[in-house]
């Protein structure tokens, strides 16, 4: 699959392959209302990683409903939206539009971003606000539930059990690590934000530490994402107990890197006499 | 237009002074129709920091041999490793992005440069003079070692130069040169890209005397072709990437 907020709503890469060879995308941040986002500059490259402060641009759940997915429903592949809000009733809200999509099979709870000043990331850092909008999403949301979730805290794992108690289908993670960079020449921030979230290689380490440490607490599937760049990485999280993959900021390097992504593993599976993919979930040997 | 990911060959690694080279190109087979004003993302290989593609204009296109000119402006670990590339070496391109400058409906026409932003100018200038329209330069540096690649520019139209310590042409800002100057410009269109204080003058001497104006911003991005939303600039109708929405914007429409 394709992480979220890297991968437009799929058409911006509909030129360089077939994008229905994939298990799915997962459209950009949605939520209740227009959103124009931070101000630029919202990007910076770190060693091996990008720092990005975007805050959720997007034109509403109702923009979407009219104008997006009459343009995305017919896409042979899962498009699942990621639905991001300030309030519990703002999650809702959205969640209910997005269910009377009949080609969306699923959405990805966004209660991981660290790059707007309310809601986001804050309901994704203590179990009881997790539980209060998973608990509420569920209510008037009856197909898949992926709850994304949040590096910034202590215990991962205890949230994600206390998502699976409360209705979540699936958990995904990691959403980026709350980092920050400074130049030292204008001694300025390189972000209108001064802190955004981390992604690329450089979090690779702490994304699959984070995915086997919540397979051992859930039952419910883990989609693994943090820094894959190559099948290789993709394989380490799935041997670290994730069910799928997403693919994030390597889109932007390589536009065309989740297909050879899908390629590799097959690839790997041939050569190392694994008859399917789902073998591979949490084989690591200790 | 349809983008493209290629492997294209060096054949050419020109170093024009301290921080600049041109790079020619080579497409492996037939290079695709592409406009003045876009832009590549160049995949910078083997360097221990770096990660993103580098954006950067099309300076020049010669369709008939398949190849491609970059300017680099050196001022970074990624394009440190363009400018080391040798002949013969792969370069892999995201291409062609973005949107591209309009045809004049006027002839007289002055395209302003300042730094690594003459860059697509010469494209641009060689697209007028193929339609029939004279281009006249503006090219900004500050100082004479910064005036780059003046001689290609000659061979298309009339080259004015500026440079702040007054090493060459004449002394100050672009703003500064008699051109700029005069109350009753003979301008009707204006094509800018540099610094982005640069461009902001130029606009603002665009809208006072009612010209025309389109400028090609620079700023920073990761994808270049929409999906990171991380490039926008300001404009009447909110954040728009400069990726997909530009590089090429009417000077009025930004906020400026």
């Amino acid at each position: 699959m394709t992480a979220s907020g890297t991968f437009g709503y799929g058409e911006e890469f509909m030129d360089f392959f077939d994008i229905a060879r994939l298990g799915g995308v997962l459209v950009k941040g949605t939520t209740l209302n227009h959103r124009e986002g931070n101000p630029y500059p919202r990007m910076a490259e770190t060693p091996k990683g990008m720092l990005n402060a975007v805050g959720l641009q997007n034109k509403g759940v109702q923009y979407f409903a009219d104008t997006i997915y009459p343009r995305i429903k017919d896409i042979k592949t899962n498009m699942l939206v990621n639905v991001s809000g300030s309030t519990v009733d703002e999650y809702v809200e959205t969640a209910k539009v997005v269910n009377s999509l009949e080609n969306i099979p699923g959405i990805e709870l966004n209660i991981s971003c660290p790059n707007v000043k309310e809601g986001g990331m804050a309901f994704g850092t203590s179990c009881p606000s997790a539980v209060a909008v998973v608990t509420a999403v569920r209510k008037v949301y009856d197909k898949h539930l992926m709850v994304k979730l949040s590096p910034n805290v202590t215990d991962i794992a205890e949230i994600a059990k206390a998502v699976e108690d409360n209705g979540a289908d699936s958990v995904s993670l990691i959403n980026t690590l709350l980092g920050m960079a400074i130049n030292a020449k204008t001694r300025r921030p390189l972000l209108s934000t001064i802190t955004g979230g981390l992604s690329g290689p450089a979090v690779k380490p702490i994304a699959l530490r984070m995915v086997w440490q919540v397979a051992q607490a859930v039952k419910i599937p883990i989609v693994g994402m943090g820094g894959i760049m190559n099948a290789t990485d993709a394989i380490e999280f799935m041997l670290a107990g994730a069910s799928a993959i997403q693919v994030g900021t390597a889109n932007f390097v390589d536009p065309m890197v989740t297909v050879k992504i899908v390629e590799g593993i097959e690839k790997y599976c041939e050569e190392n006499g694994f008859e399917s993919a789902s073998e591979l979930i949490g084989a690591m040997e200790v | 237009m349809k983008k493209y990911v290629d492997d294209f060959t060096v054949i050419e690694n020109q170093r024009l002074n301290h921080e600049y080279v041109v790079l020619t190109l080579k497409h492996p087979d037939r290079l695709p129709h592409m406009m003045p004003g876009q832009f590549v993302e160049v995949k910078v290989e083997n360097g221990p920091d770096t990660f993103l593609r580098r954006p950067i204009s099309i300076h020049d296109i010669d369709a008939e041999n398949n190849t491609m000119k970059l300017l680099v402006q050196e001022i970074g670990e990624g394009t440190r490793l363009m400018g080391a590339l040798n002949e013969g070496d792969k370069c892999n391109l995201v291409y062609p992005l973005g949107n591209w400058f309009s045809l004049p409906d006027k002839k007289d026409v002055l395209l302003v440069g300042g730094g690594c932003g003459i860059a697509p100018l010469l494209f641009m200038g060689r697209h007028l003079k193929a339609n029939g329209i004279k281009p006249r330069f503006l090219l900004g540096a500050r100082s004479a070692d910064g005036l780059i690649a003046i001689d290609e520019f000659k061979k298309l139209g009339e080259v004015y130069t500026t440079t702040e310590d007054g090493s060459e042409g004449v002394k100050g800002f672009v703003i500064h040169h008699p051109v700029m100057r005069t109350q009753q410009p003979d301008i009707d269109w204006i094509y800018t890209c540099g610094p982005e204080a640069m461009m902001k003058v130029v606009a603002k001497y665009a809208r006072n005397h009612e010209i025309k104006c389109q400028v090609s911003l620079e700023n920073s991005m990761a994808c270049g072709f929409g999906a990171c939303l991380c490039c926008v600039a300001e404009t009447l109708d909110g954040n728009k990437c400069t990726c997909t929405d530009g590089p090429v914007f009417d000077s009025t429409y930004l906020k400026w």
